[in-house]
């Protein structure tokens, strides 16, 4: 018995593995009536040996499945050992490990058996039973199947703190030619009616404080990159139109990797494209937090993100004209602009300020990158000189100073900047 | 100079602040009486902690900082830093010599002090919420070892007792030899000394409820089958996972 629950784990934690979605934070979900756990946190438990944050229990439902993408481990096609779970079994290992604090709760996902709702079905099944017989309050990430009917996402958003439907590939094109059993429309079409619901939801809990809560994390989505020839401008344009058309809090970029010999796609062996998935990771934060639009980053002319430097660094390289930028006096988003400060540092200057001026002294200890930032800036009592650089020479300057510091960082949970 | 000797708690600390200021010390130095190196040009004050004056100065500083601010100065405190209660004193000095709030004048030496040292002690209780693990005994209490860097049990029992609430369960420090216990109602403060060994379960073992060894190797199961081969990156596994916790983790060990 222990055995089988074991090589079923095995196999659907694997096949679930490639879903990079993993946030566990931006619910609030609270521990009422004395239950078990509370979703608002975002803890990661562990780090896989390729660095990436471990916070949900992520599995497969199933990895049977009617389709055959070829991007997928899990597709019809593929000789593979297959397994399912059972409603119970799932229930049973999310409490367990929650009880023992390895998760934050649980991030499920299926390959589709029979049809979309009869999967769906399933999965709601098991959402429904931590929360109204475990009363469990930890986090739940359901995915949603295309195709499945709104009464079921209606009552999967009631259960769950987030719920994502991935739309894989970037454009419709790449979605025919690798997912020929898919089509757009049955991702879009569960992706809008999300939306509707969580902002009707969010009405009706400002008019009713008991209102329940629907996916109060939002949704979220995925696309793989690295597998078909888009560029970045077409990725980032959109994440960018998630990001405004359908109110998305997460578009995840999965660095494609390769498992299947199909002349459709990349040899196995030929690596991940991981410097691009964390330039696009980094492109993605300007978008959120930083309040650069797109076009800043990546346009026509520049359609593919440099991959030497960050995407910050390469748009002050190119608006040279907006530098230096003076500590004392820019204001906050201006400074959140200067390679080497983040948005808590751009605040603590700001507020830091206000006390005396800043010198160059004061600065560096705030925990600013000062071999990038000093050239972009200048403090009080400045005595720096080499503010006239051209763009090209203080690339390879920043280059040469920061390659020690310059480690690529792959993790998307992480501060990027 | 006038040195003074406390018990090394929180109130503690606060009354010999109180008494700074009620004694008008200019040349002072705060230190535990444990860690109290005789000087023969120093004059001894032993305080005495009292919770009516530790209470005056902490309402006195609220009103000076922010509720983040009075948190970090608790939090440097844990950090357990030799020479902490000084650098405190020198912020607290700053806070009460000012009509508006010192907290965000980084360019004060004890104002970036104390928001550095937080910032540590911060992580430190973040990362013991995560990398703590339970294991469940016969009696369905939940048992937890731990060796946090800084003192943080104080700052992560909220935390526990909001998630479980509805599972007892023991939190050990095994450096500070004391631990929380959690009994459905409430959290209380317990002493007890273990052996070395009986931290790692070995001597638990017989304890443990039938289905903890089954758990534990599922988890395992599950952290090994997740990982993506065709990513593997030591050195970040290693940053964000730092070896020190690892004999505490199922997941990193032989089971
Ligand atoms: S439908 Fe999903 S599980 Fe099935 S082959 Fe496609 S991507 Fe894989």
């Amino acid at each position: 018995m222990s055995e089988r629950i074991r090589e079923k784990l095995s196999i659907l934690a694997d096949a679930a593995k490639y879903d990079v979605s993993c946030a566990s934070s931006g619910s609030k979900r609270k521990n009422e009536n004395k239950g078990l756990g509370n979703a608002s946190n975002g803890i990661c438990h562990a780090y896989t040996e390729d660095g990436r944050c471990v916070s949900l229990l992520k599995i497969l439902l199933t990895n049977h499945c009617i389709f055959d993408c070829a991007y997928c481990v899990s597709r019809k096609s593929n000789d593979i050992k297959r397994a399912a779970f059972t409603v119970q079994e799932v229930v049973d290992l999310t409490i367990n490990f929650y009880r023992r604090n390895y998760i934050e709760g649980l991030f499920l996902s299926s390959g589709i058996f029979k049809n979309a709702d009869y999967t769906m079905e399933r999965l709601v099944r098991i959402a429904k039973k931590l929360r109204t017989e475990e009363n469990f309050h930890g986090y739940i990430h359901l995915k949603a199947i295309p195709g499945a009917s709104d009464e079921l996402l209606q009552e999967a958003g009631l259960y769950a703190d987030r719920l994502s439907v991935n739309v894989e590939m970037p454009t419709e094109q790449s979605l025919k030619l690798l997912a020929p059993d898919k089509n757009r429309k049955d991702m879009i079409a569960p992706m809008k009616y999300l939306k509707g619901a969580i902002i009707a939801n969010k009405e009706e809990k400002k008019l009713f404080k008991k209102a329940p809560l629907f996916a109060p994390a939002g949704q979220s989505t995925q696309m793989v990159v690295g597998a078909t020839p888009e560029n970045d401008l077409q990725v980032l344009w959109m994440a960018d139109q998630f990001y405004k058309k359908m109110n998305m809090r997460r578009v995840y970029y999965s660095g494609y990797v390769p498992i299947s010999n199909d002349n459709r796609l990349p040899a196995i062996g030929t690596p991940v494209p991981m410097i691009r998935e964390n330039r696009l990771y980094q492109a993605d934060w300007l978008l959120r937090f930083y309040g650069f639009s797109l076009q800043e980053i990546v346009d026509q002319e520049n359609p593919v993100l440099d991959m030497d430097i960050d995407p910050k660094l390469a748009w002050a390289l190119r608006n040279p004209q907006l530098f230096p930028v003076d500590i004392n006096y820019a204001d906050l988003y201006m400074i959140m602009r200067v390679p080497g400060i983040g948005v808590g540092t751009a605040k603590k200057i700001v507020a830091a300020r206000k006390h005396q001026q800043l010198t160059a002294d004061h600065v560096k200890k705030l925990g600013i990158a000062w071999n990038r930032a000093r050239h972009f800036i200048t403090c009080a009592a400045d005595a720096y000189t080499h503010k006239d650089l051209l763009p090209l020479q203080l690339k390879s300057l920043i280059m040469q100073q920061t390659t020690s510091k310059y480690q690529p960082n792959f993790s998307p949970q992480l501060k990027l900047f | 100079m006038v040195t003074m000797l406390y018990d090394g708690s929180f109130e503690g600390w606060l009354t010999a602040v109180f008494e700074v200021y009620e004694y008008k010390y200019a040349a002072v130095q705060i230190v535990t009486s444990e860690q109290h190196q005789p000087n023969v040009f120093a004059t001894i004050k032993n305080v005495v902690t009292d919770e009516a004056k530790a209470e005056r100065v902490w309402k006195g500083l609220k009103q000076k900082i922010s509720a983040n601010a009075v948190a970090q100065v608790y939090k440097t405190f844990l950090g357990e830093e030799i020479g902490v209660e000084n650098k405190l004193l020198e912020y607290v000095q700053y806070a009460f010599s000012r009509p508006q709030s010192i907290e965000s004048d980084f360019a004060h030496s004890a104002v970036l002090y104390v928001w550095q040292m937080a910032k540590k002690v911060h992580r430190e209780k973040h990362r013991m919420e995560a990398f703590i693990r339970f294991q469940k005994m016969k009696d369905n209490l939940y048992y937890a070892v731990c060796q946090p860097d800084y003192n943080v049990l104080p700052l992560i029992e909220r935390h526990f007792k909001d998630r479980y609430a509805d599972q007892q369960w023991l939190l050990y420090d095994t450096r500070r030899k004391y631990g929380l216990y959690y009994d459905l109602q409430n959290v209380s403060v317990v002493e007890m000394h273990f052996s070395e060994e009986s931290n790692e379960g070995k001597e638990l073992q017989h304890a443990f409820d039938e289905h903890e060894a089954l758990y534990q190797v599922l988890w395992k199961q599950y952290f090994d089958s997740v990982n993506i081969a065709a990513r593997k990156n030591t050195k970040l596994h290693i940053q964000h996972m730092p070896k020190r916790y690892w004999k505490y983790l199922p997941e990193k060990r032989q089971l």
